[in-house]
Parts: structure tokens; C-alpha cells; sequence
């Protein structure tokens, strides 16, 4: 399979009832490391992300993939700031992708397992799902995501919700799947972890990349005031 | 108080000597009930789970719609199949008129838009809680159908209970299209209704007691097959 990097965006923009979410957007994305999306609530992190995944609608300017894009949607997940959990047992979660897509459900159940041992929640397989902590709740999302092997992986806020404890778990998960080539795109508002994490760094601001740099040259002197108000912990409008 | 006691007395008779005509009568009335019930499930919850799931031009419509039919009168449903059935109606061709079929047609009108909009109501709570990662997840308009139907089948339970505790107990269209024959389309609801006209409360009170019996037992039943309510399920 070809690879479905490097990403293209010219000027797209994603509106919903003549109100723009998003946009306009420039941005090129190769297909290695962890690009991590901050900026302030409403600045259109989420938006952002679900404009490239496909679920937002594009209204204008264009998202080109290097392969058609029915493939590049295949090829791709997503992890929700709060974890959408299925009616349906920890395993029979995990391993639903797989059978939505005619997987054996034999096949499907034993990579779940695979998956939940990766995420350490291989003690609760049989759990419902929505008995689970919030941490391991999202560790399902991940292991959901990442069964379908997916070549680019959208974390929208991942650790929003999760004590110290959960969050380093999750990011020693997310270096791992960095490790074995998955692109990750990660929005936050913890700039710790974007620190920890990042490898470059795009900062939205009223729906528009407002500031796109290597991780390390962000940290150390962001190129506009406004982010550098940001990094300060300033409020910033 | 007198009746009630002589009701009582007289299902249990009628019960633990197995009478025949009452055994025969309650075996009609479940087996209408029951066939009306699944073929009303068979059409309202995929309608139900098309309705959560598809956006066209009249869904509004048909929801509201769906909504006022729950409270469809049986008399006018049961005038309105007899129309239909009857030797001059459109349908007259086939026969069924005063029989068993004309019963669970009429029921199966009276209790699809209940179990619909019973069944859309919790397929649409949990479609709110899917939608984000189906869509990302891009699977199939009937897969997003068949999920939900499977997660929501024990909300679904509630709603076909609900269409059986209405046509179980239902008298007006069956009268009208079952015509209340002995030994033919005689069932509890209209048998109590005969007694009752005749003067022999007992007699009524006793098939009175039973019916409610029975739809008690039927419900029970369905829990404990489906397992509802048993711990760490849902």
C-alpha cells in the first residue's frame, strides 16, 4: 500500500450553518513524529482535527492526501476528549473496528487481546465497558483506535480528564505507537505534555493556524506575541 | 366484594382443573398476541433504528406522526381492517374476516407505532452517544443500525413489552374483526366481555384474573431469557 503522506491542506475551511469552525487552513504534513495542536478553548483544536479526519465537513479549500481518499480514511483513527464507549463488553470494544469490517470474529476477539495486554487492561476484558475508570476508559479508546492499524492517529485531548498517573501511562502508550510509525496528531491544553510529547508544534488561534514551528524553536521563542502569551500563561482572546 | 371473591375462587377452579375451553381461549390469546407482537417488532425496530439513523426529507413527519398513532383507538382500527377485510372491502377476495389472521392484523396496526416510537426514543439517546465514533469509524448505514439495534436490545425488550401489554389486554379491534366466536376467534379479552354482558361476574373476573396472570407470566418470561437486570449487564 502506498503511503497516504505527505498531507496537502490549501485554505480549507470548515463551516457549520454559516459559521465558520475552522479556517482558512494551509498546512503540510509529512508523514513521521507527533504534531501537537495548542491554543485556547474555542480556537478550533477539535475542529481542526475533525476537518482533516473527515467528519467535519470541508465547505472550501482542499485536503489531498498522497493516495485516494477513501484510502486515507481507512488508514486513519481517532481517540474523543471523552472516550465514546460501546454498550458491549472491554474486549467486544476493542476489537468492534475489526468486525465492522468483516474481520472472523475469532481473529478479531484475539487481536483485541493482543491490544488490551498493550494498553494494560488485559485484567477486565469481560467488563462493560462503561464500568471502567475514566483512565482505562481511554486506554480502550486507544487500543480501538490502534487495532486497525492505522497509519495516522488523531488524539483530540486526550488526557483532558485523567490524573498525573493516567496521563503518563497514555503518553508511555502513544511513544510506543510513535515507535512502530504511526503519525500521531495530538491537540492539548496541557503544555507540559506538548513539551513532553511534541516534535513540532501548531498553534491555533480563532480558527486559524496562527503559528506552526519546530517543537524545540517553539519553547524556546515563539515567533508571535500571541503565543508567546500563551506559553507565558497569559489569557489570550 | 362479594364478585371479587367469587372471581378468585372461580380462576383458581378454573385453573387447577385445567379447563378446557379456558385453556383453548388463553392459548388463542397468546397465540394472536404473540404473532402480532413479532411481526409489529419485525417492521417497528428497524423503523425505529432508520429513523435514528437516516436524515431525509420526512422523518420529522413521520415521528410525529408515529407519536400521535400510539394513542390509535382500537375501535376505529378494528372498523377500519373490518372495512377492509370485509367480502365487499378491497382485501374481501381473501376470507379472513372472523378469523385468527383478521386479529393480529388489527393488533399489529395498534401496536407497531408504540413499539416504534418507544424503540426511537432510547435508539436515539444512544445514537448521541455513538454518532462521533461510527462516523470516524466509518462504518455502513445498516452497520450503524445493526450496532445499535444490538446495544439497545434490552431498552428494545421494554418496547415490544409495552406493544404485547397493549394488544394482550386490547378488546375493541379484536371484537369488531375477530367477531368473538366460540371455538374459533374467542380469546380472554373477549370472552370477558361476553361473560360480563351475560351477568356472570364470576365467571368474567376469574378469565379477568387469569389474563392479568398470564401477561405477568409472559413478561417474566421474556426477562428471563433476555437476562435483564442481572448484575454488570445492562
Amino acid at each position: 500500500m502506498s503511503d497516504m503522506f505527505p498531507l496537502r491542506v490549501t485554505a480549507a475551511t470548515s463551516a457549520r450553518r454559516g459559521v465558520r469552525l475552522v479556517g482558512p487552513v494551509d498546512l503540510d504534513l509529512s508523514g513521521q513524529g507527533i504534531t501537537v495542536v495548542v491554543g485556547p478553548n474555542g480556537s478550533g483544536k477539535t475542529s481542526l482535527l475533525a476537518m482533516l479526519h473527515g467528519t467535519n465537513r470541508l465547505t472550501a479549500g482542499s485536503i489531498a492526501w498522497s493516495v485516494p481518499v477513501d484510502e486515507a480514511r481507512a488508514g486513519q483513527a481517532f481517540v474523543f476528549q471523552r472516550p465514546v464507549m460501546l454498550r458491549r463488553s472491554v474486549l467486544d470494544n476493542i476489537a468492534y473496528p475489526l468486525l465492522v469490517r468483516g474481520t472472523a470474529r475469532k481473529t478479531a476477539l484475539m487481536q483485541a487481546k493482543t491490544w488490551a495486554e498493550k494498553v494494560g487492561i488485559d485484567g477486565m476484558l469481560d467488563r462493560p465497558a462503561r464500568s471502567l475508570s475514566g483512565g482505562e476508559q481511554q486506554k480502550l479508546a486507544l487500543a480501538r483506535a490502534m487495532i486497525g492499524a492505522p497509519r495516522l492517529l488523531f488524539l483530540d485531548e486526550p488526557c483532558a480528564a485523567l490524573d498525573g498517573r493516567a496521563t503518563r501511562e497514555i503518553e508511555e502508550i502513544l511513544k510506543a505507537v510513535l515507535s512502530e510509525g504511526t503519525r500521531l496528531i495530538l491537540s492539548t491544553h496541557d503544555l507540559g505534555q506538548a513539551r513532553r510529547l511534541a516534535d513540532e508544534v501548531v498553534f491555533m488561534l480563532h480558527g486559524q493556524v496562527h503559528e506552526r514551528s519546530p517543537a524545540t524553536a517553539f519553547f524556546a521563542g515563539p515567533q508571535t506575541p500571541e503565543a508567546a502569551a500563551f506559553l507565558r500563561g497569559d489569557i489570550v482572546e | 366484594m362479594g364478585d371479587l371473591w367469587g372471581g378468585l375462587a372461580q380462576a383458581f377452579w378454573l385453573v387447577i382443573t385445567f379447563d378446557a375451553d379456558l385453556l383453548e381461549i388463553t392459548l388463542r390469546s397468546l397465540q394472536v398476541t404473540l404473532t402480532a407482537l413479532v411481526i409489529a417488532s419485525a417492521i417497528a425496530l428497524p423503523l425505529a433504528a432508520v429513523l435514528a439513523v437516516r436524515r431525509f426529507r420526512w422523518r420529522r413527519a413521520v415521528i410525529a406522526l408515529l407519536n400521535a398513532l400510539m394513542g390509535l383507538p382500537p375501535v376505529v382500527v378494528g372498523l377500519i381492517v373490518y372495512v377492509l377485510l370485509s367480502r365487499s372491502g378491497p382485501f374481501g377476495v381473501f376470507g379472513l374476516l372472523f378469523t385468527p389472521t383478521a386479529m393480529i392484523i388489527a393488533q399489529v396496526i395498534i401496536i407497531v407505532p408504540l413499539i416504534a416510537s418507544i424503540a426511537h426514543q432510547s435508539l436515539r439517546e444512544l445514537w448521541t452517544d455513538y454518532h462521533d465514533l461510527l462516523i470516524s469509524l466509518n462504518v455502513s448505514q445498516s452497520q450503524k443500525m445493526r450496532t445499535l439495534l444490538w446495544d439497545a436490545r434490552r431498552a428494545l425488550l421494554t418496547a415490544s413489552l409495552a406493544g404485547f401489554g397493549r394488544a394482550i389486554g386490547e378488546v375493541g379491534a379484536i371484537m369488531i374483526v375477530g367477531g368473538n366466536i366460540d371455538h374459533a376467534t374467542r380469546v380472554l379479552t373477549t370472552a370477558i366481555a361476553l361473560e360480563t354482558g351475560k351477568g356472570d361476574f364470576a365467571l368474567a373476573l376469574g378469565l379477568g384474573f387469569v389474563l392479568i396472570g398470564l401477561a405477568i407470566a409472559v413478561n417474566l418470561a421474556m426477562h428471563a431469557l433476555s437476562r435483564t437486570e442481572v448484575e454488570g449487564r445492562w
